[in-house]
């Protein structure tokens, strides 16, 4: 059963990074950052990795003439982090 | 803390995220209550210029534009009145729930409250709009029943974007401004039990439940 769990979301931060995106079309890193109050390289060492793994995907642009990175949910990752979860609760039924 | 528990906590902490993250929830109750307290006094006004009583049937004729006993004071008066409870009402639920989100330490203006908003304005200045059109036509009967059902509407509409009781109230809203527009006589009372009673008892029910 442990061996379903996703070592790639084995972390609080990328946990609140993918439950948010999951429920939001696109996410912007200060509304993350904001939302799980962690410090700017905390987080954007979690979204380099949840990146290489492409479970999220990137999209850089300029509102006016600010950038503005914003993330949003892969297929891929939908599918791992829903598996995780499942994962989870099944584990948590076994314990009880 | 044990592996089982800590898990738990997990899922706990991805749950509230899920919910912050998609939905304004710092939507204040006593904001509810006073534009509530607006309304009815925005109608109590309105009875007493009128000189009618809520419960006889007078209303529908005494409001019609077209009848010469409708003065020019007396339409600007209900314009100005209602004018004067939309402002007071708006500025109220949006200054309450900014205070209220500094208080919960949650950000006032993200993407949930946008969606919030857009998607509240949407039927409400579809709605405004139809109104100004029957004030310019003349036919001031259709405004209680109007602004009910498409403030109803927008509520409905918006419901997916805060906390959950909106959509009831919406409802409620509908099913008055159909009444109201059935039974023009009670169109004022119809408003006065909608955007004053049911927004006070709305307003405290919201207040109650989310203040922890």
């Amino acid at each position: 059963m442990i061996g379903e769990l996703n070592k790639a979301f084995e972390s609080r931060v990328r946990l609140g990074i993918m439950s948010i995106l999951m429920v939001n079309d696109s996410v912007d890193f200060l509304t993350l950052k904001e939302m799980l109050q962690v410090t700017d390289g905390n987080i954007a060492s979690h979204l380099t990795a949840l990146e290489k793994h492409q479970y999220i995907e990137v999209k850089k642009q300029f509102i006016g003439k600010k950038p503005n990175t914003s993330y949003s949910v892969t297929a891929l990752g939908k599918k791992a982090f829903t598996e995780h979860l499942d994962a989870l609760e099944k584990l948590i039924k076994i314990s009880n | 803390m044990s592996k089982e528990q800590e898990q738990i906590n997990a899922i706990q902490d991805m749950r509230k995220l899920m919910e912050r993250s998609s939905r304004f929830l710092s939507l204040s109750g006593l904001s509810g209550v006073a534009i509530g307290v607006f309304a009815l006094m925005g109608v109590a006004a309105l009875y007493l210029k009128l000189d009618i009583h809520p419960l006889r049937k007078e209303y529908q004729t005494i409001i019609d534009a077209t009848s010469p006993s409708m003065s020019d004071e007396t339409f600007q008066f209900i314009m100005l009145d209602a004018l004067l409870v939309l402002i007071a009402s708006l500025a109220a639920g949006t200054i309450m729930s900014i205070n209220r989100s500094k208080k919960l330490n949650l950000p006032s203006w993200d993407g949930a409250a946008k969606r919030l908003v857009i998607n509240l304005m949407i039927p409400l200045t579809s709605g405004g709009f139809l109104c100004l059109i029957f004030i310019q036509k003349g036919q001031l009967e259709m405004l209680a029943p109007l602004t009910l059902i498409f403030y109803g509407l927008a509520l409905v509409n918006a419901s997916k974007y805060t906390v959950d009781e909106i959509r009831n109230l919406g409802i409620l809203q509908i099913i008055l401004g159909l009444l109201a527009a059935w039974q023009p006589d009670f169109g004022l009372l119809c408003w006065a039990i909608g955007f004053g009673i049911l927004h006070i008892g709305y307003g405290l029910f919201i207040h109650t439940k989310h203040q922890s």
